[in-house]
Parts: structure tokens; C-alpha cells; sequence
């Protein structure tokens, strides 16, 4: 146990918990968990951003309680225990958002309370933090909730740019003058099944860029 | 011929392995099996080989669509001429809508074999004339108006989602041409729907007659307007607004004999996907709760693409059933959908193009259960054959 305890704080292992989830072990595009939020909050930046932040925070800290109380979490209710957590951050969450971003809770409306269902967090509690200390789950949990918000983001992005013509907020098209020379924005985008092809692409990207990715069947 | 041959054979070593151009072999092989049968054989086993290959049924399938090309043209300087209230001629018509045409195939085709050619060369496959039919497919469901950039998107949304990410030609799930019809409609409904696109020159509204009308008789009866539809004869001759290749029923029908004359398209799909369509309007006709649900049922075989589809898009080879029990569930179901979501959903107003690419996800599994239905049949046939033997 002692040398365990002598391990530093960024050593390469929980570097590594950091980073492989933004690349090779990303949720989404690996493990294809989180697919349903992640093709309804994308239709613009913003929702995107404040959803990425507020899925960081949850599974960020509730890796960290289930770490600490995983030694006395009775086996078989553990599910339980894990959901009243999750679901505790998640009213946290959301009573901020709507004391602080308004508008924006208003956009993302039951989203926010769906985190609750969001495959990625209890996925890490079950796989990770039952089995962890504190501080690797903590560090699991921002790298899982980063690797799930990158996604998030580009998602948006592209729809957002496409569909709108904007990027945060900014009429990038417009300025482009574009709109004169008859482009119009795509209004395919901004409906769901276009998400779903856009994490597609990214996949189908990813995968040909790594081909060590690629399933054997 | 035989110099043709000769300078084919001198520069052919080029093209090989080995040869300067060996990446562009497949491009080399194209245009050889474009001009020449190709005389490979067979090493192993006995097999017939016959000329019908995927070149000739491509052509076939080009030469039955050609009436409707040309009556699309027509009818593309018909409705533009009479929308300014002039009548130049049948020629001068013809020449004005091919003119309008030109540019949509030229895009079409480049963008869609362009892809295919890149893709062939990355993948080191043959290249393959499956797109030869959906080139000419796509103009002829787009409307005469839409922007050649949006055509070009499509064209390369459907070639390359619908088709080359399965594995190109003959593995695709998705009709290429309707996916790339659907892309456009979702993406950019104002150039899809809507009384303006359908003629030539109505959107920027130049010199148009008063009270002229662009509105498709589809439209004209979602709106509640069926009195003011044009007659059941103009739209089988196809004298109305509508797509370009799908207004005209007639013509439509002759490329249907060529195909069913052939052998090329499937008979059991045309024949069933008309019976559903049928069916769906006279069970419509039995509850007639509005205009559109009275029409009587034939006319919806000549109203909007649904003759269209049901020739030229369902009995596409690769999307559709294969087993010959599956032809017929699948073609009844494209008809009965088509006019249920023509009829009932406001949102649609032509249901064919989802009817279809609903029905294309289905196939496999339709195909799935005619098999194992039919394994189950002759089973039980050799049981009872079993049996009486031993007894």
C-alpha cells in the first residue's frame, strides 16, 4: 500500500486516465455511449458548452463520492446508491443553471435532467470508480466528461455553422457574404438524424486515421 | 475498330502493374470495358458467361428512361412558355427545356462519377456503371429550378453516404438517387416544395402572366383546392408542373414496357406497388373525410412521382427484395405508404420518395423471412415425405 500512496499526483498513469478518453477511448466514438444527448443539445454552440461543462462536473464528482464510499456500498443496491448521487448532482446542476443561465436552461430544457440516464457517468461509476481511489476517479471522471464535451463541441460546430450560419452566436456566413452569392444554410443540419451522421463521420475519421481502432469480427 | 483495339493494346502495358500509371489502372479500365467487351475467362469450374453484364442492364435501364427524359424536356419549355404566356412551337419548347436540362445531368454526372472514380482508384476496385442510371435519375426528380450547387451537394451526399461507405456499387441500402432527393428536400425544403420551383423562371418572376399558377396538382389538393386540378388526361400525358422526369405518366409507362420487356426491371414490383397504391386510395375512398381521401383511387397512379417510383425507383436491384415472394410484400407496401403519407400527412406532400427508401430498409428483412418461411415449407415437405417412406 505504502509505495501506492507515494505515487505523484500527474504521474503517467493518470495522465493517461486524462487524456485516452479524448482520443482513443473517447465515449462517444468508442464506446458509442451518450448518443442521445449528444444529437439533441449539438443544434447550436452554446447549449453544447453549458451541457459539456455540466456533464464534466457531474461525473467529475460523482466518481469522486462513489470512490470514497465505494468500500461500504452494499453490492447488490449499488445501482441505487449510484443513481441518488447522480441524481443529487443533477438537480445541483440544473437549479445553477437556472439561477445563473436562464435562457440557456430554457434551451436545454429536460436534457439537463437526463444526464441522469447518460450512459457515460454510471458506465464510469460501474467500471472505475467502485474499483478506484478518489483521486484517479477524479481525474477518470474529467477525462471521460472531456472526451464527451470535445465531441459535444465539434458536433455543434458543424452543425451550428451549416444549419445556422453562425458559430456561437456569430453570423460567420453573413459576414462571408455568402448569403448574396446563394448560399443558403442547410436545414437538414439542424434536425437530429443529421447528428447522427455527423458522430458517423467522426467515427468513420477517427477510425481511418487509427486503424489499430478497428474491430476484428 | 481493329486500330482502336491496336492503339488500346499499345498503351495498355502503362497501365499495369509495374507501369507508369499503375494508380490509374481501374480508370484504364473503364474506358477499355466501355469500349470493348471484356475478353476475360474463367480459370476454375464451368460457368456460362453471358453479355448481359452490369453495363448492358445499365444501358437498358438509361434507354427506358429516355421518354421521360425527353418528355421532361418538353415539358419543361411547356410550362415555361405558357407561364409568359407565349407559344413558340414544339421544337422551340423541346430545345429550351433540354437547354435547362443539360446543365443538371452535366452535374450530376460529373459530381457522381468523380467521386466514383476517386473512390475506385482508393480502393483499387474496378470501377462500376452503377452510377450511370442514378446520374441520369437525379435531374429527373429534381425540380427545374433548383441551384446547381445544391444538386452537386446532393449528388455527393447520396454517392457517397448512400453508396461508396457500404462498399459502392450493389451494396448500397438506399436507393442513391431518392437519398440524394431526400437530402435536398430536408435540407433545403423552399427549393424542393412549393408552387415556384416546378417552372423554369417562376422564381425570379419575370414577365409571368397574371394569375398564373406554378402549384403541382398535389399541392392544389393538400391546399383544398381539387377543383382546380387539371384534368386526369393532361396528367397521364404528364402536361402538368411537377418534377422533371415525373410528370408524365405516358411516358413513364413505355420505359416500363422496356424494362419489363427486358427482363431488367422486376414486373412483380411495378405491378404490386401500383395494387397498393390502389388499395390504400379506394380503403381512403371508404372514409372520405376530405377532398383529397375522395379522389378517386386512380388517380393517384398518375398524380405526383408515384408512377415515377414505382418503375424506375423501386425496382432498383440493389435496395429492393430479392426473393420473388419479397417483390410483391415489398412493392404492395411502397404503394400503400406512398399514398397513406401523400394523403394523411400535410407536412409530405409526395410520400412516394419516403415510401421507397422506408421500404428499402425494410428489403433485407422482408427477404429474410420469405427464405426462412420457405426452409420451414420444404421441411416440413421432406418430413412428411419421410414418413410415408417409412411406413
Amino acid at each position: 500500500m505504502s509505495n501506492q500512496e507515494k505515487e505523484p499526483i500527474f504521474s503517467a498513469k493518470n495522465l493517461k486516465l486524462l487524456t485516452a478518453p479524448l482520443g482513443k477511448d473517447n465515449p462517444i466514438t468508442m464506446q458509442v455511449l451518450g448518443i442521445c444527448s449528444a444529437l439533441a443539445v449539438t443544434v447550436k454552440l452554446k447549449p453544447a458548452l453549458i451541457m459539456a461543462l455540466s456533464v464534466i462536473a457531474v461525473i467529475a464528482i460523482s466518481n469522486v463520492i462513489i470512490s470514497v464510499m465505494r468500500k461500504y456500498i452494499p453490492d447488490r443496491i449499488r445501482i441505487i446508491v449510484q443513481l441518488v448521487v447522480i441524481a443529487s448532482l443533477v438537480i445541483l446542476v440544473d437549479q445553477i443553471l437556472k439561477a445563473y443561465a436562464f435562457e440557456v436552461s430554457k434551451q436545454l430544457s429536460v436534457f439537463v435532467g437526463l444526464i441522469i440516464t447518460n450512459c457515460i457517468i454510471m458506465g464510469r461509476l460501474e467500471a472505475f470508480a467502485l474499483a478506484n481511489k478518489p483521486w484517479p476517479s477524479f481525474i477518470d471522471g474529467l477525462g471521460n466528461g472531456a472526451g464527451y464535451g470535445i465531441i459535444l463541441l465539434l458536433v455543434a460546430f458543424f452543425r451550428e455553422l451549416l444549419g445556422s450560419g453562425t458559430v456561437y452566436g456569430y453570423p460567420v456566413m453573413e459576414k462571408l457574404g455568402l448569403y448574396s452569392a446563394g448560399y443558403e444554410n442547410n436545414g437538414m443540419m439542424i434536425l437530429p438524424p443529421m447528428a447522427l451522421i455527423v458522430v458517423g463521420l467522426m467515427i468513420w475519421f477517427q477510425r481511418s486515421r487509427d486503424k489499430s481502432l478497428i474491430e476484428k469480427n | 475498330m481493329d486500330s482502336l483495339r491496336k492503339k488500346i493494346d499499345k498503351i495498355k502495358p502503362n497501365f499495369m502493374e509495374g507501369g507508369r500509371f499503375a494508380k490509374l489502372r481501374s480508370v484504364f479500365e473503364g474506358f477499355e470495358s466501355f469500349l470493348f467487351v471484356s475478353d476475360k475467362v474463367t480459370f476454375r469450374g464451368s460457368h456460362i458467361r453471358d453479355s448481359i453484364d452490369l453495363k448492358r442492364t445499365m444501358t437498358v435501364v438509361i434507354i427506358a428512361l429516355l421518354p421521360a427524359f425527353l418528355f421532361g424536356a418538353y415539358n419543361i419549355g411547356l410550362q415555361h412558355f405558357r407561364s409568359i404566356g407565349t407559344d413558340p412551337g414544339l421544337v422551340q419548347m423541346f430545345l429550351f427545356g433540354f437547354l435547362k436540362m443539360l446543365p443538371l445531368v452535366i452535374v450530376s454526372y460529373g459530381v457522381g462519377l468523380g467521386i466514383e472514380f476517386i473512390a475506385a482508384q482508393i480502393r483499387g476496385h474496378e470501377i462500376n456503371e452503377g452510377f450511370l442510371v442514378s446520374g441520369l435519375l437525379i435531374p429527373l426528380v429534381m425540380p427545374v429550378d433548383v441551384p446547381l450547387w445544391m444538386l452537386a451537394l446532393a449528388t455527393a451526399f447520396a454517392v457517397i453516404l448512400g453508396k461508396e461507405i457500404f462498399g459502392g456499387t450493389g451494396m448500397n441500402i438506399f436507393n442513391p438517387a431518392l437519398l440524394a432527393r431526400a437530402f435536398l428536400f430536408f435540407s433545403y425544403p423552399a427549393w424542393m416544395s412549393g408552387d415556384k420551383v416546378w417552372i423554369e423562371g417562376l422564381v425570379k418572376g419575370e414577365n409571368i402572366i397574371d394569375g398564373f399558377s406554378g402549384a403541382t396538382p398535389l399541392a392544389m389538393l393538400a391546399q383544398g383546392e381539387a377543383s382546380e386540378m387539371p384534368s386526369f388526361m393532361d396528367m397521364f400525358i404528364g402536361t402538368i408542373p411537377g418534377s422533371i422526369g415525373e410528370t408524365s405518366t405516358l411516358a413513364i409507362l413505355i420505359g416500363a414496357v422496356i424494362l419489363i420487356a427486358t427482363g431488367i426491371g422486376s414486373w412483380k414490383i411495378i405491378i404490386s406497388t401500383f395494387a397498393g397504391g390502389l388499395a390504400m386510395g379506394l380503403l381512403l375512398n371508404v372514409f372520405a373525410a376530405n377532398d383529397f381521401m375522395e379522389l378517386p383511387a386512380y388517380y393517384h397512379m398518375v398524380l405526383g412521382g408515384f408512377a415515377f417510383g414505382a418503375v424506375f425507383m423501386a425496382t432498383d436491384p440493389v435496395s429492393g427484395a430479392q426473393t420473388e415472394t419479397g417483390k410483391w410484400i415489398y412493392g404492395f407496401l411502397i404503394g400503400i405508404l406512398s399514398i397513406l403519407i401523400r394523403v394523411l400527412n400535410p407536412a409530405y406532400p409526395e410520400g412516394v420518395m419516403l415510401a421507397i427508401l422506408l421500404m428499402n430498409v425494410f428489403a433485407p428483412l422482408i427477404d429474410y423471412y420469405v427464405v426462412r418461411s420457405s426452409i420451414k415449407r420444404r421441411l416440413k415437405r421432406a418430413e412428411t415425405a419421410f414418413k410415408n417412406q417409412v411406413k
